[in-house]
């Protein structure tokens, strides 16, 4: 059984890349092998800044013959047919067997493929994986037309067992496979041949090239802590930047420095962000004061002075760095001293948000109006909301967020206490962009919690307002994190209608959009009574008459409570409606990671108030845990036992059986059963239900189980007698009004 | 607002950290044929990059942002013709102007710029090479080419490569050219981009880049970076963010852009019968274009919601004299025919 060695060696592949890419390629080439029949024990991927690596174990030496049968057209199809038959199995009429089937003759193709050597289908299949390789961006060199993510410049291929080694011979455009590959770019330069993975891996290591990342990573993780330890000071950890870093070396050397006295004084994550993004350093710890003093920056080799040069040149370009940094802490924060905070984000009127939602500065007097709405709701106080929403972006405007857009609300904070600003607006400064993903945090402080709705809905209703919805995998704006942050933010915080905040910041934007739109409407009225032959004015009032019956039937209390004018809802309303339905599929998915079934959610949604995603996620919570248990599977049933009858029945008589049933005509036990149990049922139910206590009024609901199943064993719905028949329909319905107010459980599959 | 960090750099061809700060008073190891002079830095250069086969270049005569828009680089990294050369851009860029007070930010600067079309094999070795000739030495610093990939709005061209750092400094940008002027490159050129004063500080060890010895520091009249360049940084800073007029700025904006269609839009046969393509007037005309628009940006004049377009009015002017030079016989297109050369 044969061992494989694939080395692809390319100028420096970036770090991101790496990992993913060492999968891929073992996930091309084993798919490839299997698929062509070679089988194999086991495999393994690496990856270093210049090289993919692949290593094959247990390889079948040869893949297995193959034999396949397959049938064509009958002996005597048209000509077409058979031709066809042919070219698809590559065979001549004469290799065709004619056989009996069912249907009378028909022909049969014998295909017999021989089983092929592990070196052809090696080379095929590497050839095949290095063509389409799925880098996310790739690149052209020279005069060749190969695609890979920098140039390639050779292919290592060795094929080993106990009787020795051969390469593999592949060939991609002017790329030829050998037995050699190269040593660290500067250390060991020198060109190596090698027999395979362990003797590579071996002369690998003497030539200064650790192959494994995760081994790089963990002599880099290990070393820095050392030397962090033996300094009595701590790093902070940081994986993805350990990731990245093991990445850029084949051969990691860990330098340890002390960022210089004058720029202890910024705050740590200027320092942080700075030292991260531009060097790729690590930060340095002192636990006593917790401070960052140093910084740990991972070299590519090793050198004669033990790395004092280059500790010195990275030294050099910090300080250059944090004066910068310096500069722009110290000018923002004389900015803020002259002219506030809210001064310093002046400029924001002249930063277009989206051409067609207006400047930062519109987008933050609609925050503000909005968060002073939302104020009350989540117990802020409304002025509080307001300056905040007011302020938290003005920091865009500062020269640190300037340089480090990834401080944005960071530095606002600490531009709001310098300001000399309350604690809960310099809070909402950082907060209210929270949570932008599923584990960030979300924020608790009511004045952070009004601001961070705000900020959210305001951008989803701008988006709908202007029909830019997300499409796909297209969501250019991020409204689904979007509108996902609003779910967590209302769950955790607050009990509030959806639909009239959406509606409530809606019409703002309506009135920006307001010109636009009419001048659309009208050249589409005119458009409709020349087609309609009536005048324009009608047009407009029978689309206003329609507009209005469906609002009213739809969402009354869009013009009843929120006084909001009934003409600007009307034409918002159908943009309100949809974006409503986006925050219940976000809420599907969200709910879906709990394991609540869609259908369960969707009998939910079904209910009134659905706006209200607290009240609508206690509701979903308890029906699965009822639907999911013995008694609610069953009670299923019978509701919809009863359900079905009684909208038979109805559909039939054309009536509505909903009220009358008197125990005076039940002439069972079972019977009588059921109507003392939907007495108590409902005594209990109510209150519950008012309590919004979803738990009891199921718990009750699980006890007409039993009468329900004892009334559908025994007793015939559809009796002789018309009025024990009607008695019973009603009796019926007073199941489906038990539940009613429950959940909508028709909508629940099974 | 003219501050500090003014993020403006995506006018420019180089989006990205071509005019960084730069780490003061390197101790650099001085090797003992180390360069004393910026001016002797530019010279190895030239001597290491005409030995190794380049045609050395003068600058173009126009003022342009970065070296990437000499049509030696532009327009000759289209088409299929051979390509190598080498040569240093005064490039300017009016918002980093400081008065020649910052150490190291101008408003007028110096590219060092290698173009090689094929790109060679052996390209990474041999900028290493250029490196190592200009006194830093291969086995004490640590260099790394790490991912930085390269686009420019105003010349609708794109690469990909890396920026080289050198003890954590950027050096260099390494870039495989894919598309210029929206045409795909085929051969593929390697271009080098040096930003000299950054990278001759830190050879020198200097920390203010107006104290940089420009020549021989022991020549009889010795002269620093400052004695050449601060009078003009004063003055051209205060001439771009406060003097230049706008009015007339816009104007010849306007007056480029149409004398550039202009150009482009007339026959290819001129009245003596003679077929001759201006690709290189009109790209001429698409430089200053780009470098008006530089110019109105610094005085504050353009919004944001008008950067957007004024870029995209620049880059359909590069793009069609991209059109307009793969038709020359300079490109590799077929030379004008017979017939009308006999004409």
């Amino acid at each position: 059984m044969p061992d494989m060695l694939l080395e692809l060696f390319s100028e420096e592949i970036p770090a991101r890349m790496q990992a993913r890419a060492a999968a891929d390629l073992k996930k091309l080439v084993m798919d490839g092998l299997v698929e062509a029949g070679l089988t194999y024990a086991s495999a393994g991927a690496f990856s270093t800044p210049r090289r993919l690596v692949l290593t094959i174990e247990g390889l079948l030496a040869e893949s297995k013959p193959v034999r396949e049968e397959r049938k064509g057209p009958k002996a005597d199809a048209p000509d077409a047919a058979l031709q066809g038959f042919l070219r698809s199995t590559g065979l001549t009429r004469e290799q065709l067997e004619v056989r009996d089937d069912k249907k009378g003759q028909v022909f049969f193709a014998v295909l017999e493929k021989p089983g092929r050597s592990a070196p052809a289908i090696i080379a095929e299949v590497v050839e095949a994986a290095i063509r389409n390789f799925p880098w996310p961006k790739s690149m052209r060199w020279g005069t060749g037309t190969l695609r890979w993510v920098r140039p390639l410049h050779s292919i290592l291929c060795v094929l080993s067992d106990e009787g020795g080694n051969e390469v593999v011979p592949i060939t991609v455009d002017h790329l030829t496979s050998g037995n050699t590959t190269y040593g660290h770019r500067f250390m060991a330069p020198a060109r190596l041949t090698v027999t395979g993975f362990e003797d590579y891996t071996a002369k690998l290591r003497r030539a200064f090239v650790m192959l494994d990342a995760g081994e790089r990573e963990a002599a880099i993780w290990q070393d820095a802590q050392n030397q962090a330890f033996a300094a009595g000071l701590e790093i902070v950890p940081d994986a993805g930047l350990l990731a990245e870093v093991a990445g850029l070396v084949e051969w990691p050397v860990v330098l340890m420095g002390r960022i210089g006295e004058a720029f202890l004084g910024l705050p740590a994550e200027v320092l942080q962000t700075s030292m991260r993004e531009h060097q790729k350093f690590f930060s340095v710890k002192n636990p006593k004061t917790g401070r960052i003093e140093g910084f740990v920056t991972v070299a590519n080799r090793e050198t004669a002075d033990y790395g004092a040069t280059i500790l010195a040149g990275n030294n050099k370009v910090l300080s250059a760095r944090l004066s910068d940094a310096k500069f722009f802490w110290e000018n923002d924060l004389r900015t803020v001293g002259a002219v506030g905070l809210d001064g310093m984000g002046a400029g924001l009127a002249n930063v277009t948000f989206h051409n067609k939602l207006g400047s930062q500065a519109d987008r933050i007097t609609r925050i503000a109006a909005l968060a002073r709405e939302i104020a009350p709701i989540v117990g802020a106080d409304a002025d509080m909301a307001e300056q905040a929403a007011n302020v938290a972006k003005a920091d865009l405007q500062s020269a640190m967020v300037g340089e480090f857009p990834e401080l944005q609300g960071t530095m606002g904070g600490y531009y709001a206490r310098a300001a000399g600003l309350p604690e809960a607006v310099a809070a909402a400064c950082k907060a209210h962009y929270s949570p932008l993903g599923p584990t960030d945090d979300v924020p608790s402080d009511p004045v952070s919690v009004a601001v961070a709705l705000a900020d959210k809905i305001d951008t989803l209703t701008g988006f709908w307002a202007i029909d830019e919805k997300p499409t796909g995998s297209k969501d250019p704006y991020a409204l689904r994190r979007a509108a996902l942050g609003v779910i967590r933010l209302v769950l955790g915080n607050a009990r509030l209608s959806l639909a009239s905040l959406i509606a409530t910041s809606m019409i703002d934007h309506y009135h920006r959009l307001y010109r636009e739109l009419s001048l659309q409407r009208r050249s589409g009225i005119a458009e409709a009574a020349s087609e309609l032959g009536i005048s324009p004015f009608e047009v407009e009032r029978l689309k206003m008459e329609a507009d209005k019956r469906k609002l009213q039937a739809e969402r009354p209390e869009l013009l009843a409570d929120t006084g909001i004018d009934e003409r600007v809802a009307r034409t918002m309303l159908p943009y309100t409606i949809d974006l409503l339905a986006f925050f219940h599929d976000r809420l599907k998915v969200f709910l879906k990671d709990e394991g609540i079934r869609h259908d369960i959610i969707d009998a939910c949604i079904a209910m009134p108030n659905n706006d209200d995603l607290t009240l609508l996620v206690n509701r979903a919570r308890a029906l699965n845990a009822f639907i999911t248990s013995d008694d609610g599977t069953n009670l299923l049933q019978g509701f919809k036992r009863a359900n079905n009858i009684l909208t038979q029945a109805e559909t039939k008589d054309g009536v509505e059986y909903s009220y009358g049933a008197d125990i005076k005509f039940a002439e069972t036990d079972a019977e009588r059963g059921l109507f003392h149990a939907l007495d108590a049922a409902e005594y209990t139910i109510k209150p519950a239900m008012e309590a919004e206590d979803f738990a009891t009024a199921m718990q009750e609901l699980a006890k007409l189980r039993a009468p329900i199943d004892a009334f559908f064993d025994t007793v015939q719905v559809n009796a002789d007698s018309e009025v024990i028949r009607r008695n019973r329909l009603n009796l019926l319905h007073r199941i489906r009004a038990a539940c009613a107010p429950v959940a909508d459980l028709t909508k629940i599959e099974g | 607002m003219h501050g500090f960090a003014c993020k403006r750099a995506q006018t420019y061809a180089y989006d990205r950290g071509r005019h960084g700060p730069t780490p003061k008073g390197i101790a650099m190891t001085q090797m003992p044929d180390a360069p004393r002079s910026f001016q002797e830095i530019i010279l190895r250069l030239m001597s290491y990059w005409a030995a190794k086969g380049c045609a050395v270049l003068q600058p173009y005569d126009m003022e342009v942002g970065a070296g990437t828009f000499h049509p030696a680089t532009t327009l000759r990294s289209l088409g299929a013709k051979p390509w190598a050369a080498a040569y240093v851009q005064p490039s300017r860029r009016p918002t980093d102007g400081r008065y020649g007070e910052n150490p190291n930010r101008l408003q007028h600067y110096y590219q060092y710029q290698v173009l090689i079309k094929p790109s060679p094999p052996d390209l990474q070795a041999l900028y290493l090479g250029s490196l190592a000739a200009i006194g830093i030495d291969m086995d004490l610093h640590d260099i790394r080419f790490v991912e930085d990939d390269w686009e420019s709005p105003t010349l609708g061209a794109w690469g990909l490569g890396w920026e080289v750092w050198c003890d954590g400094m950027e050096v260099s940008q390494f870039t495989y050219f894919q598309q210029v002027g929206g045409h795909d490159c085929h051969p593929v050129s390697g271009e080098l981009t040096y930003g000299l004063e950054r990278l001759a500080m830190y050879i020198l060890g200097v920390d203010h880049v107006m104290d940089m010895p420009y020549n021989d520091p022991d020549a009889p009249i010795a002269l620093t970076y400052g004695d050449v360049f601060r009078q003009t940084e004063q003055e051209y800073s205060r001439w771009n963010f406060d003097q230049a007029d706008t009015a007339m700025l816009l104007q010849h904006f306007v007056d480029a852009e149409a004398e550039c269609d202009r150009i482009l839009s007339a026959d290819d046969v001129d009245a003596a019968g003679r077929r001759i393509i201006m690709a290189h007037p009109a790209y001429d005309q698409c430089i200053k274009a780009s470098h008006l628009f530089n110019l109105l940006d610094a005085r504050g004049v353009i919004s944001v919601t008008e950067r957007q377009a004024y870029i995209g009015r620049v880059r359909a002017l590069a793009k069609r004299c991209a059109d307009a030079f793969v038709r020359t016989e300079a490109a590799g297109a077929a030379p004008a025919s017979r017939e009308l050369e006999t004409l």
